[in-house]
């Protein structure tokens, strides 16, 4: 089993999650993320102090699926997250050791 | 007073309470989410204090009949002997003006004043400064002492309609001394200070703008032409700084801000009270346009000289009461210099503003050091980091999270007592235990 996370723009999620739908994924899990890379933050201004915001707002999504799929999930993944512009995020893969369903009980594959 | 006039006065007595809630959401907002509450919390113990001290002694001692133009008398204590329309419905309005002027100077201390220094400044201020200013440039003669006891400014000639010297000023000058003894926030310069809530912030300044109706309007004390022409300027004037304001920022930094628009109302606000019923409209519209403008460009003055005024009580209103007050010296239509006066008001004007300001500020600074040295007014560093709502209230503004702060009810909590019930069941602590235990054995 394979855990693939990603992280991208806010705006984008609808999109992802429906191509990660059509592509038969069961699930995953949206935290708010906040983060930067070389995307660098902005500035705001009040009463004329100039404030530099260093992280920008981004959602983190986690999925667990199973070997085989994990590049095809990191591919859907990265294509429909995509804007070509700076700070578009990253998504990586890690092995994954054990699964529970909390409902039943059920591990690993079976739990998917 | 007739019927009308006291409909009016009353009515304006309750519009200038309402600034002081407004106030306290301007503030608010522009405080930290950790310190929202305290933020506002100063506000509100100004309205329960200063009305106790007002019907206890406050009153008397600001317009009581008295035999010197610089305090009232001992006669009105417990508000005894006023009675009537005219002298109730005064003295009740002129209790918001108590209120509302310690309040403003709070907004120079925000995140790091014990709750108990604060009230002991209230108590002391308001009684040593406010009071006596009050009667400076309120007392025309009140009640009847216009010959000897008249307050010496307005006895002087200064013009001064609804208290930008004895309000703005006043407030101003001692917010400047407090942020010195108190000293800046941790992580002043460094960590973003930036305001939780701007939406609070302008439903404050809206507030503030609707009650300050009252403020300026109602200080002709009648329903007449007077009123009317305070009311008019009051509003061209802050109209016009929140133009001034605005266009600053457009200049200088690229971007109008809702927090610009709130301030430069303020602003607006503030520099016309002095002046709303002695300038002609035109003349509101220039103070105005002129205030927003000055303004804007001195709230980055602490930045420069290294003073921690959290939310700019010296940049709106030590300058824009300062500035309103001096500028009537050229736009009084009364005796103002454009206005083929001669320089002798402009001269009264200036004094007056140098007078309540250097008094406030002197004796803000030796009631402010008195209070930390005898029962502290600093936060302990621990708690200003964690947050003053917290260590000063036990409360938080916001529960924001889907996880809340996690933990649970305590039965039986502080002051007050385990439910009778819940004694007899073992209660929510004993069940927890329980929890717990089973937790363990698992």
């Amino acid at each position: 089993m394979r855990m693939v996370t990603a992280v991208i723009k806010p705006h984008k999620l609808e999109e992802v999650r429906e191509a990660l739908q059509l592509f038969g994924a069961t699930g995953m899990t949206v935290t708010e993320a906040s983060g930067y890379g070389r995307q660098k933050g902005h500035t705001e201004v009040y009463r004329g102090a100039e404030y530099d915001v260093a992280l920008v707002p981004k959602l983190r999504l986690e999925l667990l699926v199973e070997d085989a799929d994990a590049s095809d999930v990191v591919d859907v993944l990265v294509k429909s997250a995509q804007t070509g512009k700076i700070g578009d995020g990253k998504v990586w893969v890690v092995p994954v050791d054990t699964v529970v369903r909390v409902r039943t009980g059920e591990r690993d594959e079976a739990a998917l | 007073m007739n019927h009308p006039d006291t409909a009016w006065v009353l009515t304006s007595a309750a519009l200038v309470l309402l600034m002081t809630p407004g106030l306290a959401l301007f503030y608010g907002g522009m405080a930290r989410a950790k310190s929202v509450l305290n933020m506002m919390m100063m506000s509100f113990a100004a309205i329960a204090i200063v009305t106790v001290l007002w019907v206890i002694y406050g009153y008397s001692i600001t317009f009581g009949v008295s035999d010197n133009r610089l305090l009232g008398g001992f006669d009105n204590f417990g508000l005894h002997g006023v009675g009537g329309a005219g002298p109730l419905s005064f003295a009740a309005f002129q209790l918001m003006f108590a209120i509302i002027t310690p309040a403003l100077i709070s907004g120079a201390i925000a995140d790091r004043a014990k709750f108990l220094g604060w009230a002991a400044f209230v108590v002391a201020w308001t009684s040593l400064v406010y009071f006596p200013v009050a009667n400076w440039v309120f007392d025309f003669g009140v009640n009847g002492d216009a010959g000897v006891g008249a307050g010496w400014i307005v006895n002087w000639g200064v013009q001064d309609f609804a208290g930008g010297t004895a309000v703005h000023v006043n407030a101003g000058a001692a917010a400047l001394a407090l942020a010195l003894v108190l000293g800046k926030r941790i992580g002043w310069k460094r960590d973003p200070l930036r305001p939780h809530n701007l939406p609070l912030v302008l439903l404050g300044a809206a507030l503030l703008w609707f009650g300050w109706f009252g403020f300026n309007a109602g200080s002709a004390l009648a329903a007449n032409g007077l009123a009317a022409s305070a009311f008019m300027n009051t509003q061209a004037a802050t109209a016009a700084a929140v133009i001034g304001w605005l266009t600053v920022e457009q200049l200088r930094d690229g971007r109008p801000t809702s927090l610009g628009a709130a301030s430069g109302a303020v602003a607006g606000l503030v520099a016309i009270t002095p002046a709303c019923a002695f300038v002609s409209p035109l003349g509101a519209l220039l103070l105005g346009v002129l205030a927003g403008a000055l303004c804007a460009l001195a709230v980055g003055l602490k930045w420069r000289l290294g003073f921690d005024d959290s939310l700019d009580v010296v940049g709106v209103h030590l300058v824009g009461g300062a500035f309103g007050s001096v500028a009537l010296g050229f736009l009084s239509l009364d005796g103002g210099l454009f206005y083929g006066g001669d320089a002798v008001l402009l001269g009264k004007q200036t004094v007056a503003v140098l007078a309540v300001g250097a008094y406030s500020f002197v004796l803000t600074l030796g009631l402010g050091k008195a209070i930390d040295l005898v029962i502290g007014f600093r936060l302990e560093a621990d708690d200003e980091v964690s947050g003053i709502d917290l260590a000063e209230h036990a409360e938080s503004g916001y529960d924001l999270h889907l996880a809340g702060a996690g933990g649970r009810a305590l039965a039986g909590t502080v002051g007050v007592g385990v439910p009778q019930d819940a004694r007899h069941d073992g209660g929510a602590r004993s069940d927890q235990r329980s929890i717990e235990h089973e937790g363990s054995r698992a």
